[in-house]
């Protein structure tokens, strides 16, 4: 191969590598925006400029609620009970693994859950047999709870507590 | 499994930007490849350049139609990964003894053919979450799918009883059954999490599942020893209980899990250990690597492995230039070892690149999980990206020797056509999940979907316009 041959090939070689190396970082600017976990992204947040553009985004502010830190046992055999609650689902019924263990006789094995989902609580009926009634309606899907609105299970009442 | 919140863009002309870019690369590699060994712009170069351009640019066109908001760089990176697969094996050819068939041409039609079903999946399914209904089939399918090889169809080659015979060519049906577990894993999953989640006794720190929570985790961990011991076939063993694990514990982010698959894993190897001549070999020939006797053993010496090193070694940092190394003389150079080859040609700058493209994809799979709403499109997104990851890290580990070499493809490079249609499927649905994930929710106010809530002597709490739906 001739001294220039040589030297062509050599600048496709480095030129090749350097096409490569575009296209990478040329997909990581292409998600810059993406990757970047500022405090637009994290929070979620539009900028003004991005509002300006979709008025869609503007989110009006949540009402103020006080979060629910306690579930209290308010009638039946384990009244005065009360669970502090975490960020882990709660699963309630007479079963030996639920998180409050119901003594009564109305209650299913596995009977409900409370788990949080946003800043709301949401109870859930599993398939019991004498149903889950909040605020005195039977439960058909899962619905928030808000801090003070009785949950009857059998002969047992629970609340959530701010 | 949190959701975040991005302005509605559709970034179609991003991704032509980057598809041209990529087909530059795909086409220069080519080029490159076959410099000074044949005439600059032959008949194969001009095949290759117009099936892989032509065909992305009708996903681009599927995609602008169909899935306005999918990811803009899944496509690009994925074409070129392909492309730089295609080049090195043409350049393989080129240097292989003559008179031995040549697996570019054959491989060129297959890039097509799984382009084409990516296309055509992208262009049925308008929305990933279809698949849940198939959640019992798909397992079906999948046992369907790992048992043909048992068959009378199957074909064993080099001790792996992998393949099956199909018309013309040979097929590995354990590369589709990958996505249908996926499918599988993720539709079960999203359904029985709460069950999982839920029930179980508490020791320590850590909660353990129920016995009977545990049956499918067992039934995984069987169809992985299955195919071990049945197909001896240690990669995809190990990829099929991988994706399970991952999937499980993305759905319950118990650390429990992984505990106990660790521990199912461990007795695993062991067991293999003992009883199985190849993998101890397999074993063997890692931590002695570079002893003369394991060297030249006939089977299961480390021949393959140390002389993918050497090759390496000659690349150096910035390779030896596309066909001007001695990758050839790597067995399995095109399918196996495919990293070696183009490390050596490539040197370390390329090899970087090449794993950080991978690195990209399998983050935008996470980022399409994150994103999207649904828990089964999660699951799955997490699950089908994995197996990319898992499949990169096992395929490159061994060929640098940080873990034992076990035969599993390089996702879009290795030479063959069932492991590039696999992941090409992938890619689609990895599209379609991204595109679920960036679509602005439509901007009808959504009905008040809550009952009026009654307080605690029947009065009516105040009210508040619901505006999240329970999922």
């Amino acid at each position: 191969m001739s001294e220039a041959g040589e030297l062509t090939v050599t600048l496709l070689r480095f030129g090749f590598l350097i096409l490569l190396w575009a296209l990478v970082l040329g997909t990581v600017g292409a998600l810059r925006r993406d990757l970047v976990v500022g405090r637009r992204n994290k929070v979620g947040t539009p900028t003004a400029r991005e509002i300006r553009k979709h008025p869609e985004l503007v989110e009006e502010p949540a009402p103020v609620r006080a979060a629910a830190r306690r579930l209290v046992v308010t009638e039946g055999p384990l009244t005065g009970t009360t669970l502090d609650l975490a960020a882990s689902p709660i699963l309630l019924g007479r079963a030996q693994e639920a998180t409050l263990v119901l003594e009564d006789d109305y209650a299913s094995g596995r009977h409900a859950r409370l788990f949080p989902q946003g800043s709301r609580w949401f109870i859930e009926d599993l398939g019991s047999t004498n149903g889950t009634y909040l605020a005195g309606a039977q439960l058909t899907r899962a619905l928030p709870v808000e801090p003070g609105i009785p949950i009857r299970i059998g002969k047992t009442v629970i609340e959530l507590r701010p | 499994m949190s959701d975040v919140l991005t302005v509605p863009r559709s970034r179609r002309n991003i991704e032509l930007a980057l598809l041209v870019l990529a087909l530059v690369v795909a086409g220069g590699a080519n080029h490159l490849a076959g410099i000074g060994r044949e005439e600059p712009f032959g008949d194969y170069f001009w095949s290759q350049v117009l099936t892989l351009g032509l065909m992305s640019l009708f996903i681009h066109v599927i995609l602008r139609f169909r899935a306005k908001y999918a990811d803009p760089v899944i496509l690009p990176l994925v074409v070129a990964l392909n492309g730089i697969g295609l080049a090195m094996i043409h350049r393989l050819d080129l240097s292989a003894v003559s008179g031995s068939t040549s697996v570019a041409p054959q491989q060129v039609l297959w890039t097509a053919v799984a382009i084409g079903a990516a296309a055509v999946l992208l262009i049925l399914f308008r929305d990933h979450r279809i698949l849940r209904r198939f959640t019992y089939i798909s397992l079906i399918v999948s046992a369907i799918l790992l048992l043909l090889p048992l068959t009378p169809l199957g074909l064993e080659i080099n001790g792996a009883r992998i393949w099956i015979t199909v018309g013309v060519g040979t097929f590995q049906p354990g590369e589709i059954a990958k996505i249908t577990l996926a499918i599988f894993f993720a539709g079960y999953l999203s359904t029985n999490r709460d069950l999982i989640l839920l029930a179980g006794k508490k020791i320590g720190p850590l909660q353990f599942p129920r016995f009977r929570d545990l049956a499918p985790m067992a039934a995984a961990w069987l169809v992985s020893i299955g195919v071990l011991i049945f197909q001896r076939d240690l990669g995809s063993s190990i990829l099929f209980f991988g994706l399970f694990m991952v999937m499980i514990y993305v759905a319950t982010s118990r650390v429990s899990w992984v505990l106990i698959g660790l521990a199912m894993i461990g007795a695993g190897v062991f067991v293999a250990l003992e009883l199985f001549s190849h993998v101890a070999l397999r074993f063997d020939s890692w931590i002695n690597a570079f002893a003369p006797e394991v060297y030249d053993r006939a089977p299961g010496g480390s021949r393959q492995v140390v002389q993918g090193l050497f090759g390496l070694a000659n690349g150096g940092l910035i390779g030896t230039g596309l066909g001007e190394g001695r990758p050839d003389l790597v067995t399995y150079a095109n399918s196996d070892m495919i990293i070696a080859a183009l490390g050596e040609e490539l040197g370390l700058i390329g090899v970087v690149a090449i794993v950080m493209m991978y690195v990209i994809l399998v983050s935008r799979g996470i980022r399409a999980a994150v994103g999207t709403k649904d828990g089964f499109g999660k699951l799955l997104a997490c699950g089908l990206s994995f197996t990319i990851a898992l499949q990169c890290f096992v395929v490159i580990g061994g060929i640098t020797r940080l873990i034992p070499l076990t035969g599993l493809t390089t996702p879009f490079m290795s030479a063959g056509g069932s492991s590039l249609l696999a992941n090409w499927l992938i890619v689609a649905l990895l599209l379609l999940i991204s595109e679920t994930a960036r679509r602005p929710a439509p901007t009808v106010p959504m009905k008040d979907s809550f009952p009026e809530v009654l307080g605690v002597n029947g009065k009516p709490v105040k009210k508040r316009p619901a505006k999240e739906a329970t999922r």
